[in-house]
């Protein structure tokens, strides 16, 4: 049997779904990190520099930067060009608007540091209606 | 969320589709931060280059736009950020007429809409200032601390999509900087040596940026013995939201919530951490030097205001920028209009640097513009811009004002920026 394990957050924005973790102890911001054309982590100094997160789901401490990731998220949605979901220890408004406006599933809070919980290739089950996180681990 | 009758009627669609929309949006993330209720605001300052809105985001305004009149006009005075797109001068810029047809289009949807053009995030310094205890809805991030910390005004960030709803409800849900208890210092700085120059400000900024951890975190700054003008008030809090996605500082004796500390904390004080001016040559030399060739000066992020733009034409008085540089400056319509009617305009382009009007530079999409230019090494004043602008490609230092305006008469990066 795959380890499983099922970690509590607060309801969060967006359908459930299921997906690949891409985790860092690092921080996100659309405009400041990403090239959104490409698909990938652009800022040198991100932790996830070079990496694909389409259609992943992305696992990270927090939000930072400006505002422009709340008309972004939408655009990268219709354009196939976002994660599957986005889960962060602390959200700040921006990343939450930007969830809403895309309905890109959304949640944070959790009982416990969420990237120290999941590993990068882990399965996900992303609930945010339920405020459930279900991680299976990798082999 | 409690709803009343007014805002029933918008949730039943009785007022029209895009109040329906918005008072859906705002409810949506009223519910993830807890939010009980709405709090009427006064004022709305709206985020929405096209580069961040993209053509799904203008498609999704002209929508918006189509509404009947009483549908779709805003119910408070809505003003704009900074656009992409000056009209009279990106041609020269490298940018394209595809990115200025959408930026016309949005342009038109907002207009259509009610919104007044302002284009410009120094709005708390030229536009209309908030004043103390007002509920307002900010956009951008620099507007938001500056009018939450230094005008003592409460507004969460509200990116594009919730500003524009709260245009269009008047209200916004409360939670975060609307309430007293989420104004409360949670972390304090001792600053031992105070800064001199307006990106010395920016740096202090971003020293303290990069040690919150979330937007939760309200720092108190304890040691500013005289008050900073407004220009380094706007660096520092610019820094201050880019680095930590802070929306509120206190300035112990300069900033209205914090006449005094404890006024600003709950119990017990945190331990005070302490900034010094070492903290700041460290974050200078965190972008670096080199001796490269220069291949642009930015000034922007924030908008210059009139007394920087004065600062700027004393320090190109009688110089030239070096041909294989460029030099852009931005600042808002409103501020060009005068700087044009005083003379100041005239003085920086005489240079050789363009003064640019409404729009800041990360948000022309700036990746474009760069390949189109064949732009990389970047110089700016701005701890804001240098934080922003590498993931756009470009490797960027910092300096003061003096030291960019050198460096683009020399055409070249200083071997040591502080």
């Amino acid at each position: 049997m795959p380890e499983e394990r099922l970690i509590r957050g607060h309801v969060g924005i967006g359908p459930k779904v299921t997906g690949e973790a891409l985790v860092a102890d690092d921080y996100f911001s659309a405009r400041y990190d990403l090239d959104r054309i490409q698909g990938v982590f652009s800022r040198p100094s991100h932790k996830l520099h070079g990496k694909s997160y389409v259609g992943k789901v992305l696992v990270l401490l927090g939000a930072k930067g400006g505002v422009a990731t709340a008309w972004m998220l939408r655009n990268m949605v219709e354009m196939r060009r976002a994660p599957l979901a986005l889960l962060l220890n602390t959200a700040n408004p921006i990343m939450a608007q930007g969830a809403a406006f895309a309905d890109l599933p959304f949640m944070d809070r959790f009982e416990a540091d969420i990237t120290k919980m999941v590993s990068s290739g882990d399965q996900i089950t992303v609930d945010p209606g339920g405020g459930l996180v279900l991680i299976t681990k990798k082999r | 969320m409690r709803l009343n009758d007014i805002e029933q009627a918008m949730l039943g669609g009785k007022l029209g589709e895009p109040r329906k929309w918005a008072i859906e949006q705002q409810m949506r993330v009223g519910r993830f931060f807890d939010a009980q209720d709405f709090v009427p605001i006064s004022q709305v300052h709206l985020m929405a280059d096209a580069e961040s809105l993209g053509p799904i985001g203008v498609e999704f305004l002209e929508d918006l736009a189509k509404a009947p009149a009483e549908h779709r006009r805003v119910r408070v005075p809505t003003i704009t950020d900074p656009r992409g797109i000056d009209f009279d001068a990106y041609r020269r810029l490298g940018q394209t007429e595809s990115m200025a047809g959408l930026e016309q289009r949005a342009i038109d949807a907002f207009r259509a809409m009610g919104f007044l053009m302002t284009d410009t995030c120094i709005n708390y310094q030229t536009v209309s200032p908030p004043v103390l205890g007002e509920h307002i809805a900010f956009g951008d991030t620099g507007s938001t601390i500056y009018a939450n910390s230094v005008q003592g005004a409460r507004s969460n960030f509200e990116g594009g999509p919730s500003a524009l709803a709260a245009a269009l409800t008047g209200r916004t849900p409360r939670y975060g900087y609307h309430l007293d208890e989420k104004r409360k210092a949670t972390r304090v700085f001792l600053l031992r040596d105070r800064p001199k120059d307006l990106s010395d400000w920016g740096a202090l900024g971003g020293v303290i940026g990069r040690k919150l951890q979330s937007y939760w975190e309200v720092p108190a700054i304890l040691g500013v013995e005289a008050p900073p003008t407004s220009d380094e008030l706007k660096h520092f809090g610019a820094a201050l939201a880019s680095y930590g996605t802070v929306a509120l500082f206190h300035m112990v004796g300069v900033t209205p919530e914090a006449p005094e500390l404890p006024a600003v904390i709950d119990d017990e004080a945190p331990a005070s951490e302490m900034i010094a001016g070492d903290d700041l040559r460290a974050f200078y030399a965190s972008y670096g030097g080199g001796g490269d060739k220069l291949d642009v000066v930015v000034f922007a992020a924030p908008q210059l205001s009139l007394y920087e733009l004065q600062q700027l034409a004393d320090l190109l008085d009688g110089r030239q920028v070096h041909p294989e540089t460029s030099v852009l400056v931005t600042t808002s319509p409103e501020i060009k209009s005068a700087a044009d009617r005083m003379g100041l305009t005239q003085r920086i382009e005489r240079a050789g640097a363009i003064v640019l009007k409404g729009v800041c530079f990360y948000q022309m999409h700036a990746r474009e513009i760069g390949e189109a230019m064949g732009w990389k090494r970047l110089m700016s004043n701005s701890a804001k811009l240098v934080n922003i602008i590498g993931g756009y490609g470009y490797v960027p230092s910092l300096g003061t004002m003096a030291a960019c305006i050198d460096a683009a008469v020399a055409g070249r990066v200083p071997e040591k920026v502080a």
